[in-house]
């Protein structure tokens, strides 16, 4: 099997031939670094690599697969799944020994001196992390072009966004780079990037993963999840990460459930999940702005669903068009607070000049970018006397609103299937210039954040050359049933032909003489 | 809601601890006003009798046992201060003439 070829396997299908002994950890992570090397000019999914690190985590799998294959089949069946297959981290992952950024300067140098509770777990389920993937500044943006390194490209089209926050780990997935990564989703940050590159992503319900170790942006709203190129893969790594963890107060005692076993391997069994399953179409999510390809696809998404057995319900969220307001309320304020910490004298940069106060000013006033500074100015005066009343707890009684919304729907439906995004990816500095025009691209995703339930991506077709995002949302806790909903839907589509489709510019990628993605002359972000 | 002014938005940012520019400041008071403009659809809702909601799944007050663990040693907690001096952080002068 040559290189390139391995890097086309989904994770479960490299955990199957590491385990047939097809090819060895090392030779699969190998692959993925070459193909990397080959394409990350053009695409810029990646802030860091640790190549040496990938290499000894391989060879360590390969290890273990050589003991569990002399002692037999039950050995080897006991290994974890993930065992040898690539992964990459978003950069606001803390893992000890090596650099965090979250895309800011603040941070630049600034190395972990432990691990994230899903960085432990990840290293113990024996996958191989080859680094860390770009992302917009402490994860305010929604195309990756706040961060401070530079934008991401999406693979489908070299000069469009990828989506974002977590716009490098969505690339580098859709690109063949990795089979899997990890993102964080404050209001739309892992599906959003998903539905624009073609990939797969789930953000589970509030406290369903540990965030001890991720750098936090808004602490009632941030979660972690996986990004995958379909819904089994996206269940074998929530597996390693979900569930409860004394270093988070936050994080819950709910149990986890086995998400795999409820996946079917046949696409019939799979799809057999969807008769009388009732499904909400919210009527508030083909709003204005809506994109008519992007609306046709999910409606004959729906119409799938509908004719393998689910039931379409037409439902209501009456809140929906306050959600854009809420969130931007309580996301600023409290990014406001946990932004607090960067003081110049602890850790992350310093510019070392003047007494505390002064220091303080020149740090934050440096270190910062454009999009963090307005957000943090914007949540301070959120939370500032006078206007904490009409503005943050406002917000908070707003939230009330939306959340009672989804639980009268949940009380005629089993799931909500809406668009992820309005629109499918948008030109490299094309709404820079404009916050309210950038924020406007997570208006389908942030009600979920704010109400704290779990909703995923799946690919459901293309408008104009470009993927979108079939968005389905559940009841809180209820991952395993999305994921059974996207398995089925992944199911009663496979023979479509857009499925074949790679990304249109990955040739592209492997041309040396493509630039490095940048904002078009003239925009400041 | 009222709008902000740019000795409003000076005053933020220094409660913020944030030194800005000129430029920055003139940018922030016409995109904080835009984006204060969007908030205005919330005066719409009638919140008079709706509790605020600060978070949503019900976990209350989930504590870890109370047993001693394995720290961070000074060496590592203090290897990423811009400055330090034995096993402090140096914190630049707070108090004018204190040494």
């Amino acid at each position: 099997m040559t290189d390139r070829r391995l890097t086309r396997l989904l994770a479960r299908e490299m955990a199957h031939g590491l385990r047939a002994g097809e090819f060895s950890a090392r030779e699969l992570v190998e692959a993925h670094l070459d193909l990397v090397h080959a394409t990350d000019r053009g695409l810029h999914a990646w802030l860091f690599l640790d190549e040496e690190a990938a290499r000894a985590a391989a060879d360590l799998a390969d290890a273990r697969l050589a003991d569990a294959r002399r002692e037999g089949s039950a050995a080897l069946d006991a290994l974890p799944l993930l065992l040898g297959v690539p992964l990459g981290l978003k950069d606001l992952v803390v893992t000890r020994g090596q650099t965090s950024t979250a895309g800011s300067r603040i941070l630049e140098g600034f190395v972990g001196p432990f691990d994230a509770t899903i960085a432990a777990r990840i290293r113990e389920a024996g996958a191989v992390v080859l680094g860390k993937t770009n992302m917009d500044e402490f994860a305010m943006g929604s195309s990756t072009e706040h961060s401070a390194w530079g934008p991401t490209a999406n693979p489908w089209n070299l000069g469009r966004v990828p989506g974002g926050s977590s716009g490098g780990s969505a690339a580098a997935v859709a690109a063949y780079q990795v089979p899997l990564a990890i993102g964080t989703d404050t209001g739309g940050s892992i599906r959003q990037p998903a539905a624009l590159c073609g990939v797969a992503g789930i953000k589970p319900t509030y406290g369903r993963v540990s965030r001890y170790g991720i750098v936090a942006f808004a602490s009632s709203l941030d979660q972690v999840g996986p990004l995958a190129r379909d819904a089994r893969d996206l269940a074998a790594l929530l597996q390693v990460i979900a569930g409860r963890d004394v270093r988070d107060s936050t994080s819950s005692p709910v149990p986890v459930p086995d998400y795999l076993a409820s996946l079917p391997e046949g696409d019939d069994e799979a799809a057999a999940a969807l008769r009388g399953l009732r499904l909400g179409l919210p009527r508030e999510y083909f709003g204005a702005g809506m994109e008519p390809g992007v609306e046709a696809r999910v409606r004959e998404a729906a119409a799938a669903l509908e004719s393998a057995g689910a039931e379409i319900v037409d439902v209501s969220l009456p809140h929906t068009e306050y959600g854009l307001a809420t969130y931007y309320l309580i996301a600023p304020a409290e990014a406001s607070a946990n932004l607090a910490r960067y003081d110049g004298i602890r850790f992350g940069h310093s510019s070392r000049q003047g007494d505390v106060l002064a220091n303080y000013l020149a740090t934050r006033g440096t270190g910062f970018g454009p999009e963090v500074k307005r957000r943090i100015v914007l949540g301070t005066y959120a939370l500032s006397a006078g206007y904490y009343d009409a503005y943050y707890v406002k917000a908070q009684k707003a939230r009330t609103l939306i959340k009672a919304d989804f639980d009268a729907a949940f009380e005629r439906v089993d799931a909500l299937v809406a668009p992820t995004s309005p629109t499918v990816a948008f030109p490299l500095g094309a709404r820079t210039q404009d916050p309210v025009a950038m924020y406007l691209s997570d208006t389908c995703t942030l009600p979920v954040n704010v109400a704290g339930l779990p909703g995923l991506s799946v690919p459901c077709g293309l408008s104009d050359g470009l993927p979108v995002g079939l968005q389905i949302i559940g009841p809180a806790w209820d991952e395993a049933g999305i994921l059974r909903i996207a398995r089925a839907y992944e199911a009663i589509t496979a023979d479509a032909g857009w499925r074949r489709l790679d990304p249109a510019d990955l040739p592209a990628l492997d041309d040396p003489k493509t630039p490095a993605p940048g904002l078009p002359a003239g925009t400041a972000v | 809601m009222a709008a902000l002014s740019r000795t409003d938005v000076e005053h933020v940012a220094f409660l913020a601890r944030l030194g800005l520019t000129d430029e920055e400041l003139s940018l922030l008071e016409g995109q904080l006003n835009h984006i204060l403009d969007q908030y205005r659809v919330l005066s719409e809702l009638d919140t008079e009798s709706i509790p605020p909601t600060a978070q949503v799944i019900g976990v209350e007050n989930i504590l870890r046992d109370d047993v001693a663990e394995t720290s961070l040693t000074p060496d590592e907690a203090l290897a990423g201060a811009p400055e330090r001096q034995d096993d402090y952080f140096v914190v630049p002068v707070v108090v004018e003439g204190a040494d």
